[in-house]
């Protein structure tokens, strides 16, 4: 749908080549296409502005170089700097602390908790782990079903939740469940919520409090705007969260609230998912993430070759 | 207890603070339109003519402002927002899709007590065969309205129970049914094509329907929701708009970037997660909360 940011670059440096430096004006237009793919994609428009002014400090005073154009030159710089900011790639879940360990999955209604539960079992499996499935969503009709029929479907154990027990109580039992059935990691997934609803939030702090989880993960829409920032600052100020899983991947957003919810948070992004089968879910990777968000997969190969 | 705004400037504050303008409040406007989601072009746009009645002297003050940009605004929405009566058919039946977790599936519970306290027979169809537990939540939003409900097996043909369900609405003697289907990104083609389907096994059971077809769009999406209604409109012929979780801190501003490419009414929004929190699309009320 959108124009790809070389694309625009290319036709607005065309008559940059062989002038020597990138200079703070003759990359002016350059600057003002890159601020517009950042908003497209949905980065928060804090962040673009921050980005911006990284991007010119670097790129003026450079020679163009010989073996780029100056919009690949540029758009090469751009993707560094948005690679950076995401940070490392590949980083791992966090399954120290108590036995058994365990992991809390939190985040906006539908975001994807309940379908990541099952694709995180199926992963930690995959490691050799003995993950138990928790259903502490207590609200949502029919969400203990929904997480029990896909334990059923992947043969990973669920404890049996109802709904009128309180989430932190079901924790607190669960994890005594956990290791009667042998088994070593609990995942424990929970009601989606508003970060501006502060009695459920708080919730969240009882079930931390009473099963002090091994990591707690931010499971976000790679399809939300601009709200991003205010919704991952919430729950990690709220939660301390230890990463963000990006769900959704899927589709055709650009995601561009990745940036934003590392920007605000400095969390790293652990996983993304990328469809609603418990097998499709992969590692990020921030180089991959940036070329997303500025749609240019392509160029990058392009650069690297050159 | 819910603590708005925790990051943004409230706008209210800009316009009351601000009566004067500078070069600075066309930009803070701007960036608010922005953070709303309203997409960079639609922006521009409206912005445009605004900004040169400022340069002109024609506009001098914000309050004068606000107002040029509302009716800007308004008249993007409000030529689209127009006509919502709905067809008088009876069944009148109701098509529900969107990409996965925007909150279909609550809002039909909403939609069917709505329907219900004006005193009409309503039956929900559960044609989300296919997310776990899906049917059983449609079940209980079914029983919560006191309404009822036609299901088959799960991962059953949709299509399938989409011909049942309209064909035992007729029988029934039914005024509105209202079908549920699964989510799906709308660049999955064949998911699309199964959409596809349902309509022509609708239209199979009675002749003309579905008669409406609206699109469920979450307030937090970003411009990501142009390309959901472009997509979604292309394959099955879109009515009508509902934007959910409105209750949250996101704006949904990209509803207005969405009237300014195609002619689709908002119908509704949702405000919660329970049945009574759902309203009547108010485009003025709505543009107020963005800027
Ligand atoms: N295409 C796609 N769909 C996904 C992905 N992850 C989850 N979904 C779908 O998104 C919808 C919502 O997922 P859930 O797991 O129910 O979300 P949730 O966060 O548990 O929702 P609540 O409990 O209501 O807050 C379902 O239709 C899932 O199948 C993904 O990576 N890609
Ligand atoms: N805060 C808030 N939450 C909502 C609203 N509408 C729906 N939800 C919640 O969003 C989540 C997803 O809603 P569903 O109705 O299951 O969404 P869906 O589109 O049917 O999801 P799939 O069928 O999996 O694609 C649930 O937790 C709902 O309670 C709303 O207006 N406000
Ligand atoms: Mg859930
Ligand atoms: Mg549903």
């Amino acid at each position: 749908m959108f124009e790809s940011l070389s694309d625009r670059l290319g036709s607005v440096f065309k008559k940059l080549k062989g002038q020597g430096k990138l200079s703070e004006k003759n990359i002016q237009d350059g600057l003002k296409e890159v601020r517009l793919a950042l908003l497209e994609a949905d980065v928060h428009y804090k962040v673009v502005k921050t980005l911006i002014a990284a991007i010119k400090e670097r790129a003026v005073g450079q020679e163009v170089l010989e073996s780029l154009t100056p919009g690949q030159q540029v758009v090469k710089i751009v993707n560094e700097e948005l690679t950076n900011l995401m940070g490392g790639a590949n980083e791992e879940i966090n399954l120290g602390g108590g036995h058994p360990a365990s992991i809390m999955l939190v985040g906006l209604q539908g975001s994807g908790k309940t379908t990541t539960a099952g694709k995180l079992a199926v992963y930690l499996r995959g490691q050799g782990r003995k993950p138990y499935l928790v259903p502490a969503d207590v609200y949502r009709p029919a969400a203990i079903e929904q997480l029990t029929k896909i334990g059923k479907e992947l043969s990973i154990p669920v404890y049996p939740s109802d709904t009128d027990s309180k989430p932190e109580k079901i924790a607190e039992l669960a994890r005594i469940k956990c290791a009667q059935e042998g088994c070593d990691t609990m995942i424990l997934d929970t009601a989606g919520r508003l970060h501006i609803d502060d009695e459920l939030m708080a919730e969240l702090g009882r079930i931390k409090a009473t099963t002090p989880p091994s990591d707690i993960l931010l499971v976000a829409d790679a399809m939300t705007g601009q709200d991003a920032v205010n919704m991952a600052k919430a729950f990690n100020d709220a939660m301390d969260v230890g990463g963000v899983i990006l769900t959704k991947m899927d589709g055709d957003a650009r995601g561009g609230a990745a940036l934003s919810i590392r920007s605000i948070t400095g969390k790293p992004i652990k996983f993304i998912g990328t469809g609603e089968k418990s097998n499709a879910f992969e590692a990020f990777h921030p180089n991959r993430m940036a070329s997303r968000i500025l749609g240019m997969g392509d160029v990058m190969t392009l650069i690297e070759k050159a | 207890a819910k603590t708005r705004d925790v990051l943004n400037t409230p706008i209210e504050d800009f316009f009351i603070t601000k009566t004067e303008l500078t070069e600075d409040s066309l930009e803070e406007l701007e960036e608010t339109l922005i953070t709303a989601d309203m997409g960079v072009n639609t922006v521009m746009d409206l912005m445009e003519p605004v900004a040169e009645k400022v340069n002109k002297k024609q506009i001098t003050n914000s309050k004068e402002l606000r107002a040029a940009l509302t009716d800007a605004m308004l008249d993007l929405i409000k030529p689209v927002h127009e006509n919502k009566e709905l067809p008088n058919k009876k069944p009148l039946v109701i098509m529900v899709v969107g990409v996965n977790g925007v909150g279909k599936t609550t809002t039909i519970g909403k939609l069917a007590a709505n329907f219900k306290k004006q005193g009409k027979k309503v039956m929900l169809v559960a044609a989300d065969t296919f997310r776990a537990a899906a049917v059983e939540q449609l079940e209980i939003w079914a029983e919560r309205a006191g309404v009822q409900i036609v299901r088959h097996r799960d991962n059953s043909d949709p299509a399938a129970v989409a011909y049942d369900g309209v064909a035992a609405a007729e029988a029934r003697g039914m005024d509105v049914v209202i079908i549920d289907t699964a989510g799906r990104l709308h660049t999955q083609v064949n998911l699309m094509e199964e959409l596809k389907k349902i309509r022509r096994s609708c239209h199979k059971s009675l002749p003309g329907s579905p008669h409406e077809t609206w699109l469920v769009i979450d307030a937090n999406t970003g411009q990501n929701a142009v390309s959901q209604a472009k997509l979604f409109h292309e394959a099955i012929g879109v009515t009508g708009m509902i934007l959910t979780k409105v209750d949250g801190t996101a704006k949904g501003g990209i509803v207005v970037s969405i009237c300014h490419d195609m002619d689709v009414p908002i119908r509704y929004i949702g405000l919660g997660e329970k049945a009574e929190d759902l309203r009547e699309f108010e485009a003025r009320e709505f543009i107020k909360a963005l800027f």
